[in-house]
């Protein structure tokens, strides 16, 4: 019984012939939506349009001026001194974390796919990082790594001296990548584990059989049938890893110079610290136009190195 | 790959899993363990990985130096509604986007995962300026509002998208036949169906709303308004430099309970946001 009796219907609007199915079906969608449609246009669209209309702008606060400047602050921002350090310690920090995070992950995921007793316990202890709150753990590694702190006083019982990790530069970038690391690598290992065990294992068997070693038989066959997943992580991770600011805030500030100051925090002190809004919205366009890049790069990238589609 | 192991790659996968382990849990024991040390030992040489002497006045000190417990009720209330906001938004978006044919759906899907390119670092400095013009900074309304309608809530309304597209459309086609409305089939069939992905949104969005540390320390100024994660970071001496006890005592007081209910609840964590439309 393909149509609704209408007779059972006591509201006048359903024996309307102007409520068809169709029409009935498009204005409930229409209210299902309109809450995020309506946010995402509040929150996002007007403020996209906006920051790009701020970066036209000449801002100062103090005066309270505001006067069209239009393409100054790009001027300004391609002859920023600072923006050369900026973007390689943007670079350095999103490409360290994801290449350290995507191995370790999938590292921890093969060996958590290991038949060993106890294991789910382990799988809980790598992921309890990813619930302690995000400046609880950054507060406590930031203790770790004072001068005195405990990693120098574990080293030194073994007769090491350890560097003042968030003072110097090469140490304070990984000690800033290491930390994220550890924080949240536990998603993207959950992630992988679930496509490890999606992989059907008559696979194994039959490499097996043929003789294959356990080497080849990752290569041949995990890594292509799990790529779709790696391709998923990847690009969660790099766009995660260019918002990273809270713990670039607490652990070094952006130092030592600018070592650590990444696009985001060096956006947040020119606009929030400095008050400088039209050349901080002149940032994130820039941060907007990375993140749009890299995403789309990525998905092109699928039809290399995914082997296989869900 | 799996197979059975003999009994000395087992001591070696065990030894491995063991040292791996090292970073992700020792930092936790040495918060909760270094915030009951007196503060002449929390430096102290060799370390202490077990107190030898404990001092539980610095808890009190958490307290003292600031109104503690209001900042874990701004932080506890914004969570809570953003999380519940967030569900009731993105369940209904969701259900949308996967079950009912209205015109240019697809358009507005591809507009609405916008969302997902613009991280709100990219948005921040217009929506200062626009809940300032509201009169709304130093409130925690941006903190609720945002993350609800916003940006944060498009992952969420793509993960319910997702769940309800691999859902047998029979039963709510069946309710459509007895002539059920579409709010109440998604109410009483789709909506009870699809707790497991309610879950790990309700996981994923409290944890970030719990997270959150840009947003707050660029709405908020006033320490009775502050969030747990700023608040924390607020225990320094006069010069600036942190009071590490203090500021110990005051994130294990916020990480342990999250990490107590995940302990209790890690199976519905760990496989609630492993099987939520994110397999590919």
């Amino acid at each position: 019984m393909a149509v609704v009796p209408q007779t059972a219907r006591p509201e006048g609007r359903s024996s309307s012939s102007f409520w068809t199915v169709a029409r009935r079906d498009s204005l409930a969608g229409f209210l299902f939506i309109a809450p995020q449609l309506i946010g995402i246009t509040l929150f996002v669209l007007i403020p996209l349009c906006l920051v790009f209309w701020y970066s036209l702008h000449e801002w100062n606060v103090l005066a309270n001026t505001f006067s069209y400047t239009g393409a100054t602050n790009y001027q300004m921002l391609l002859e920023d001194p600072n923006l050369p350090s900026v973007l390689g310690a943007t670079a350095v920090f999103s490409a360290g974390l994801v290449i350290f995070n995507l191995s370790l992950a999938l590292l921890l995921a093969v060996l958590l796919n290991q038949k060993l007793a106890g294991i789910t316990i382990f799988r809980t202890l790598f992921f309890s990082p990813v619930v302690v709150s995000l400046v609880a753990w950054t507060i406590v590694w930031g203790f770790l790594l004072q001068k005195n702190g405990g990693i120098n006083g574990v080293l030194l019982v073994f007769g090491i001296e350890g560097p003042n990790w968030l003072r110097e530069p090469v140490t304070a970038m990984i000690s800033v990548i290491v930390v994220q690391v550890f924080k949240n690598v536990g998603l993207n290992m959950i992630l992988f584990l679930a496509a490890l065990q999606g992989v059907p294992n008559e696979l194994y068997e039959a490499a097996r059989i043929d003789g294959a070693p356990r080497f080849k038989q990752f290569r041949r066959i995990t890594l292509p049938l799990i790529s779709p997943t790696i391709l998923l992580t990847s690009i969660i991770t790099i766009v995660g890893s260019l918002q990273v600011f809270a713990q670039i805030a607490v652990l070094t500030q952006g130092g030592p110079g600018l070592t650590t100051t990444v696009l985001v925090y060096y956006l947040y002190q020119q606009a929030f610290q400095f008050h400088f809004f039209g050349y901080g919205s002149t940032l994130s366009i820039m941060l907007f136009a990375i993140v749009v890049v890299l995403t789309f790069a990525q998905w092109q990238m699928r039809k290399r190195i995914v082997f296989y589609e869900s | 790959m799996k197979a059975e192991f003999s009994p000395r790659r087992r001591v070696f996968l065990y030894g491995l899993l063991c040292v791996l382990l090292i970073p992700f849990v020792f930092p936790t024991w040495w918060m909760v363990t270094s915030s009951v040390k007196p503060i002449s030992d929390i430096f102290a040489f060799p370390p202490q990985l077990v107190p030898e002497r404990y001092d539980w006045t610095t808890y009190s000190k958490v307290f003292e130096l600031q109104p503690f417990v209001k900042q874990y009720w701004n932080s506890a209330y914004i969570a809570a509604l953003v999380t519940v906001g967030t569900m009731i938004v993105s369940s209904m978006a969701g259900y949308a986007f996967a079950r009912i044919r209205f015109p240019f759906a697809n358009a507005i899907f591809m507009v609405v995962l916008l969302g997902l390119l613009i991280p709100s670092e990219v948005t921040i400095v217009p929506l200062f300026q626009m809940f300032l013009k509201a009169g709304m900074v130093n409130t925690h309304w941006p903190l609720i509002l945002v993350p609800i309608f916003g940006a944060p809530s498009v992952f969420a309304t793509f993960v319910m998208r997702q769940f309800f597209i691999a859902l047998p459309a029979e039963l709510e086609e069946a309710a459509r036949v007895d002539g059920l409305g579409r709010f109440k089939i998604f109410r009483k069939i789709a909506l009870p169906l699809a707790r497991p992905a309610l879950a790990s949104v309700a996981i994923f969005t409290f944890l970030h709303s719990w997270n959150l540390y840009l947003e707050p320390i660029v709405f908020l100024s006033s320490a009775d308004k502050f969030t747990l994660p700023q608040a924390l970071t607020q225990y320094t001496d006069a010069y600036g430099g942190p009071m590490w006890n203090i500021q110990l005592a005051a994130a294990t007081l916020t990480a342990l309970p999250v990490l107590i209910v995940f302990i209790i609840a890690q199976k519905q964590f760990v496989e609630g946001l492993a099987h939520t439309g994110l397999k590919g």
